[in-house]
């Protein structure tokens, strides 16, 4: 009867189910394979490593929980299979089929068989080992691509889609998932809540608190209207859960598509930049970051975005990128970054290309980088309704007020803006009349009239041009009750505050005022 | 091309309601004055304009109500209108006179709070 005791699991107690498996009589001419576990301050361990051949189980005398098995397994000779100072494994030979002793030659024998054996016991459980640990590493990764494809349902499938502006983002982990999210809420008064976020770390816990974060801040958009009061509660909400160490910086902005006021408040993200005609703001606000302490208020700003200006949103992962000699690309490089000329339409698209040359071939990304940006498109060249003339006669007015009221009804302007439309009109009208051709009937006035989907404008022009104009008070009611200011005045604060822009222009002879007016759409 | 102006005063007890028609600019000012000194002549705590009829104000007509508020704040009287469109709602606003004068929204609603 010849046994194989290998010790795979020699550190871990052996179950009574593998020690009874272990210890049951086997037929004769028979091996098996019997996992046996041999504690590490069990004497015998000491004596086998000590006194390497083979043992003749019967004649050793040592307290030993090993030996006592052996002896009642049956076991007559253990012959440890060591590798490099440690075992790892026993061959144990029971009774010969003869009953006869073994002899001094099977001894030396099996101890020859020993040296040669326990080397490729070894590589073969190394193999095994690596195996099991590739087979582990499979399953992780697997469980990580499972992990991404569901975060990434978790961001917005589609960019917001809106007449007049253009919306992107960009979303690459440094790992398998991430600690950044963005996210666009439509509400229902037809603003959008525009959210990027950064989960302190990376990785699997990051993209917890991320999941978390993301589904915190839908349900409070739902039921507070102002980006301070989103970030207030969320903050509440997310303190009590939030691992230690770890925190959410959070920017959230409220952008209304028809106005192009953009309302935020900020949790500790990078600020915001705005490319403006003027050149590149940051749009700051004070907050602490979300997931840190209770009961924090969150600054609100506001700026209007006009036509051809655009913002972008981004996490830390551009700005804190490094090169190959150490440097980092910084906020100075970004800044700058987006001032060049070629840098335009496609942002993103641009500051990742940047990236990449920055860091060079070979980067292995040291943190999230996410890129939202919006664009408020220039408004497109209008195209001309109609222009006329009108005699410089006292209430002449109307009829340049009518004529455009009914151009501005046939290109579907909303009627609240026609309203101002014709105020406007009215006022420049007279203006022109008046100081600019002084009422003189042969002098007239000049009209033009245009129209895109995106504004509509009126071009009144006199013959007012060469001189200088008077500069304008500005109205002061208070001054004008107590009889210190001209009750009248009113005409040019009243055009300009009817107006979404107005510009003059002058040459030798004329003067022009043009009156320009965003096209909202609908009736508001 | 503008409508022709009218100003009609109906005394009441304790205060007395000026009913404009057409338009309200330059040229109608002796015409709404006159009214205006009419509607105070019975000295009313308060004098309202009625502006339902009205179609058109322009700056020089805003001009003219601003004269009427002055009068009215040298007076000690109170001044009240109704019947504004949205549209000179908002003109009321953006020119601050909704901090000198009460707007109501029709007759029923200026009577009871006078």
């Amino acid at each position: 009867m010849e046994w194989i005791n290998k010790l795979l699991n020699k550190n871990k107690p052996a179950s009574p189910v593998q020690a009874e498996q272990a210890l049951k009589p086997l037929p004769a001419a028979q091996a098996i394979t019997l996992e046996m576990d041999i504690a590490p301050n069990d004497p015998f361990l000491a004596y086998i490593l000590h006194s390497p051949g083979v043992v003749e189980v019967d004649k050793l005398k040592l307290e030993s929980p090993t030996v006592s098995q052996l002896r009642s397994a049956g076991v007559r000779l253990a012959v440890p299979l060591v590798s490099q100072g440690e075992l790892i494994g026993l061959l144990n030979l029971g009774p010969r089929l003869s009953e006869a002793d073994y002899s001094s030659d099977d001894l030396h024998l099996l101890a020859n068989l020993a040296t040669q054996a326990a080397p490729a016991l070894r590589v073969a459980q190394l193999a095994r080992q690596q195996q099991i640990e590739a087979a582990l590493r499979e399953r992780m990764e697997q469980e990580l691509r499972v992990a991404r494809v569901i975060q990434q349902t978790l961001l917005p499938k589609e960019v917001p889609d809106l007449p007049g502006w253009k919306m992107a983002a960009y979303w690459q982990p440094a790992r398998a998932v991430s600690g950044d999210f963005y996210d666009f809420i439509y509400l229902p008064d037809g603003k959008i809540a525009i959210i990027v976020g950064d989960v302190t770390d990376k990785g699997v816990p990051a993209a917890l608190v991320m999941a978390t974060t993301r589904s915190v801040l839908r349900s409070v958009v739902e039921r507070h209207t102002t980006p301070g009061d989103v970030l207030t509660t969320a903050n509440n909400l997310l303190c009590p859960d939030m691992p230690p160490k770890m925190f959410v910086t959070c920017l959230y902005a409220l952008l209304d598509p028809k106005t192009g006021l953009v309302r935020y408040a900020n949790a500790g993200h990078n600020a915001p930049y705005r490319r403006t005609a003027e050149g590149i703001q940051e749009m700051r606000a004070r907050g602490m970051p979300l997931g840190l302490m209770p009961d924090m208020a969150y600054e609100e700003k506001e700026v209007c975005l006009l036509p051809g200006e655009d913002v972008v949103l981004y996490s830390d992962g551009l700005v804190e990128a490094h090169n190959p000699q150490g440097e980092m690309f910084g906020f100075p490089r970004m800044r700058e970054l987006l001032t060049i000329p070629g840098c335009g339409n496609e942002l993103i698209a641009c500051l990742v290309d940047e990236l990449k040359a920055f860091t060079g071939p070979g980067w292995e990304q040291e943190d999230d980088v996410t890129f939202v940006t919006l664009e408020r498109l220039p408004l497109a060249d209008p195209d001309l309704l109609a222009e006329f003339d009108i005699s410089s006669q006292p209430g002449n007015e109307h009829l340049a007020m009518e004529q455009v009221n009914e151009l501005a009804l046939a290109v579907g302007v909303n009627p609240k803006q026609i309203e101002r439309i014709k105020t406007a009109v009215a006022e420049s009208t007279m203006n022109a009349m008046e100081h600019g051709n002084q009422y003189n009937p042969e002098r007239q006035v000049h009209l033009r009239v245009l129209s895109s989907s995106q504004k509509f404008v009126v071009q009144v022009t006199d013959h007012g041009g060469g001189k200088p104009i008077a500069p304008q008070v500005e109205p002061d009611l208070e001054a004008k009750l107590a009889g210190l200011q001209s009750p009248r005045g009113w005409g040019l604060f009243l055009i300009k505050n009817m107006v979404d822009e107005m510009n003059v222009r002058e040459d030798a002879e004329h003067h022009t005022i043009e009156l320009v007016f965003h096209q909202t759409g609908g009736v508001e | 091309m503008s409508q022709k102006f009218q100003a009609q005063v109906r005394q009441q007890p304790n205060r007395a309601t000026i009913d404009l028609e057409g338009e309200i600019n330059g040229a109608v000012d002796e015409a709404l004055n006159t009214a205006y000194s009419l509607a105070e002549s019975q000295n009313p705590a308060v004098i309202i304009l009625n502006f339902n009829q009205v179609s058109y104000i322009n700056s020089t007509g805003i001009a003219l109500i601003v004269g009427l508020m002055a009068r009215s704040r040298k007076a000690h009287r109170q001044l009240a209108v109704y019947g504004l469109s949205d549209h000179y709602k908002e003109i009321f606003q953006i020119t601050r006179l909704v901090d000198f004068l009460t707007i109501y929204e029709d007759e029923t609603a200026a009577a009871a709070s006078n």
